[in-house]
């Protein structure tokens, strides 16, 4: 009994520690840092929709990770693997974070909407004051499809080099120096089953500005409108 | 001919070729500014201050004189005066994004000129530090259609901006805000052409030698603040732009356009190419004739040197030597007497050495005939590099594969083919890309004759030296490349 109440109270406290504010506690991240407010809104109800173009605005953006670089032209493709493919969003294990939680020892993930087409990683960056330039950013989204997605793909466009997955799988890769441009790169074709899928994403960027846009496009590139976007 | 005599030709002509590729003399420069012409010379200037100074717009040289450093200037002429837009900046992509756009004037870009002498600089526009715009790379715009004049700037971190200037002052005209038209483009400028405006810019790395990817993309607007589309639909907000010039063979970087009308249906680009391999790797100034398909510009390419068909647009007919046709004397296998079994077998050309005695020695007349990749039908152009140029290309020679006949502009404004080049200016030709894609061929001089005539085909069958008209096909000519066959 003594084992099992020892079991429970570290299971809270891990909680807690996990999760520093509740879900209904958590700081108002816009108000904390008000630099963000141009440019990101925290989410306000369970599910959006793709914008009018088809761009997922709804993320959960982790804490930039420190990652010094002088220039973009490094960012080969096997540098980007290297330091983007880590696995940090593969296997059993992976768990959609929750808003607020930690990780990465000391970074947290926070909700946001971005109230553009591109998500300004930049912004997000200097906003919260965790960094500027030589950083790398990890994002995961959650669409529920009300029926299958046949034949589309994730089109993407980010700055500066970026990789992309769906469950998972990776989807896209795009190394380089880049600016973000609007479906820069898209995936093969895709069908997403009826139900939930994670999108997750890794940007890394040395100096300047750095954002991605993200959307489906159809087999003729038009953007796929017909599924809910969620952070939990 | 031997192999080794073959090969000494393609190597001479491959060398020549390599010779041409970029702007001659020392056109070192980084972030050129829009071509100007001033009292007979050409000028641009470039990142840093300075800039290179022209008397042919082929073979370029320091000297131009710009001052207040900073970067990418643009360069306009109102009136009788020229508009200078340069800026400068807090530190690039690593740095601070404080910059500022200024504007001043000066009566002649000539700095050997009594009248030269640049007016205080005004501050048209600037960025804070940290705010979503670098204010650098000013491109300066007059609308033909309204008579107000623009300034965009900007560069990689943020917007792409515009603002209207004063033309008569040069400043920013009062109350006037910026306008967001672009994003992630460098070294913008705004261009007017059949009811499009379209925004140019620069696209990939910048400043990175020869692995440099800079490219340039356009879009295009029914107005002058946008928003600027490319040819998918695509607005240059969300990054858009269709492309207009990349790298070439053996040049990497291109950046900073500038548009140059010369003529009606004539039309150059200035650029720089961050990295010349045969120039140690050096950021060299380029020209490029710069055309129009279905509305959009696309870059073309400095003429190649090489063996040629010259066919006029007017019948499709080839500029030729007026000498006797010589039959190939070829076994004829009629379509009614062909026997399958029988194999097939390769036959040659016609060759030089089949029909050379035929030809009458010293000047010979021109004509033009159907095209049948016969010896006196096969021209052979190359440059001429001590006889200079004229923006965008060298003079060039235009002789008959395998001999010295060359051909030339004669009394009369008329034409002929002399049986050896002496380099005299009638025997020398422009030779320039039209926005259609097609080519206006000139001569340096033709004796006797002041008038800017260029070839034309008058009748079918007869060329003649005339004016030039771009409405007109008889004044256009396409030219072939063919392998060579010596």
């Amino acid at each position: 009994m003594k084992s099992l109440i020892s079991f429970f109270v570290a299971t809270v406290l891990a909680a807690m520690l996990s999760f520093p504010a509740s879900a209904g506690k958590k700081k108002d991240i816009v108000k904390t840092y008000p630099a963000l407010a141009p440019y990101f809104s925290v989410p306000s109800g369970k599910t959006v929709s793709p914008d009018d173009q088809g761009f997922i605005r709804r993320w959960l953006l982790l804490e930039p990770i420190d990652k010094p670089n002088w220039t973009n032209t490094v960012f080969v493709d096997s540098y980007v693997r290297a330091n983007l493919d880590t696995g940090w969003n593969k296997g059993e294990d992976f768990v959609v974070p929750a808003d607020g939680e930690k990780a990465c020892d000391s970074l947290t993930w926070h909700a946001l909407d971005s109230r553009l087409f591109n998500v300004k990683l930049y912004r997000y960056a200097v906003g919260t004051e965790t960094g500027r330039y030589g950083l790398i950013f990890r994002a995961v989204t959650i669409i529920d499809c009300p029926e299958d997605m046949v034949d589309v793909r994730l089109a993407v466009g980010s700055n500066s080099a970026s990789m992309w997955w769906i469950d998972g799988e990776e989807a896209l890769i795009l190394s380089g120096d880049r600016r973000m441009v609007m479906d820069d790169g898209a995936s093969r074709r895709l069908t997403l089953r009826k139900g939930r899928h994670v999108i997750t994403g890794s940007v890394i960027n040395g100096p300047g500005m750095s954002d991605f846009c993200v959307r489906f496009i159809d087999e003729d590139g038009d953007p796929v409108l017909n599924y809910d976007i969620r952070c939990k | 001919m031997n192999i080794i005599a073959r090969l000494v030709i393609i190597a001479a002509f491959a060398s020549a070729a390599i010779s041409a590729a970029a702007q001659e003399g020392k056109p070192w420069i980084h972030d050129p500014s829009t071509i100007m012409e001033c009292d007979g010379k050409y000028y641009t200037f470039g990142t840093g201050g300075g800039g290179l100074i022209s008397e042919d717009g082929w073979i370029w040289y320091g000297g131009a004189v710009r001052p207040g450093g900073g970067a990418a200037p643009d360069a306009l002429k109102i009136g009788d005066r020229y508009l200078i837009a340069y800026s400068s900046t807090g530190g690039g992509l690593g740095g601070g994004h404080a910059g500022r756009i200024l504007t001043m004037w000066n009566r002649t870009l000539d700095p050997e000129s009594p009248d030269f002498g640049y007016t205080e600089p005004i501050e048209v526009a600037y960025s804070e530090v940290d705010e979503d715009c670098d204010a650098i790379d000013a491109g300066l715009f007059m609308d033909p259609v309204t008579g107000r004049l623009w300034c965009t700037y900007g560069t990689y971190f943020g917007f792409i901006r515009i603002v209207e200037l004063d033309p008569r002052s040069g400043a920013r005209v009062e109350g006037n805000e910026p306008v967001d038209i672009a994003i992630d483009c460098e070294a913008t400028t705004i261009i007017w052409r059949n009811g499009w405006y379209y925004l140019l810019g620069t696209h990939g790395t910048c400043c990175d030698g020869v692995n440099s990817t800079y490219n340039i993309v356009a879009g295009r607007s029914r107005n002058v603040t946008g928003p600027y589309v490319d040819n998918c639909g695509r607005d240059m907000l969300a990054g858009g732009g269709k492309m207009v010039i990349d790298a070439e063979d053996r040049l990497f970087g291109a950046g900073h356009f500038g548009r140059y009308v010369e003529d009606d249906g004539v039309e150059k680009m200035s650029l720089h190419f961050e990295a010349d391999l045969d120039r140690s790797g050096r950021s060299v100034l380029a020209i490029r004739p710069l055309l129009w398909v279905n509305d959009w510009p696309v870059g073309g390419s400095l003429f190649e040197e090489g063996t040629y068909e010259i066919s006029s647009v007017r019948r499709g007919y080839a500029l030729e030597l007026a000498v006797d046709f010589v039959r190939m004397a070829v076994e004829r296998q009629p379509f009614f007497r062909i026997y399958p079994e029988e194999p097939v077998k390769s036959l040659d050309v016609q060759k030089l050495e089949d029909v050379l005695s035929t030809w009458p020695e010293g000047e010979t007349g021109v004509r033009i005939g159907d095209w049948m990749n016969r010896p006196h039908q096969r021209w052979m152009i190359s440059a001429v590099p001590e006889a200079g140029g004229y923006p965008g290309g060298p003079y060039f020679k235009i002789s008959i594969e395998g001999t010295g006949r060359v051909l030339a502009a004669a009394e009369g404004a008329e034409l002929i083919v002399l049986p050896e080049f002496t380099g005299a200016p009638e025997q020398l030709w422009r030779i320039e890309q039209l926005t259609d894609g097609t080519y206006r061929i000139m001569p340096k001089s033709i004796p006797d004759c002041s008038e800017p005539y260029v070839l034309v085909s008058i009748a079918d069958s007869t060329p003649t030296l005339a004016r030039y008209d771009f409405s007109s096909d008889n004044c256009k000519w396409i030219l072939k490349r063919k392998a060579a066959c010596l």
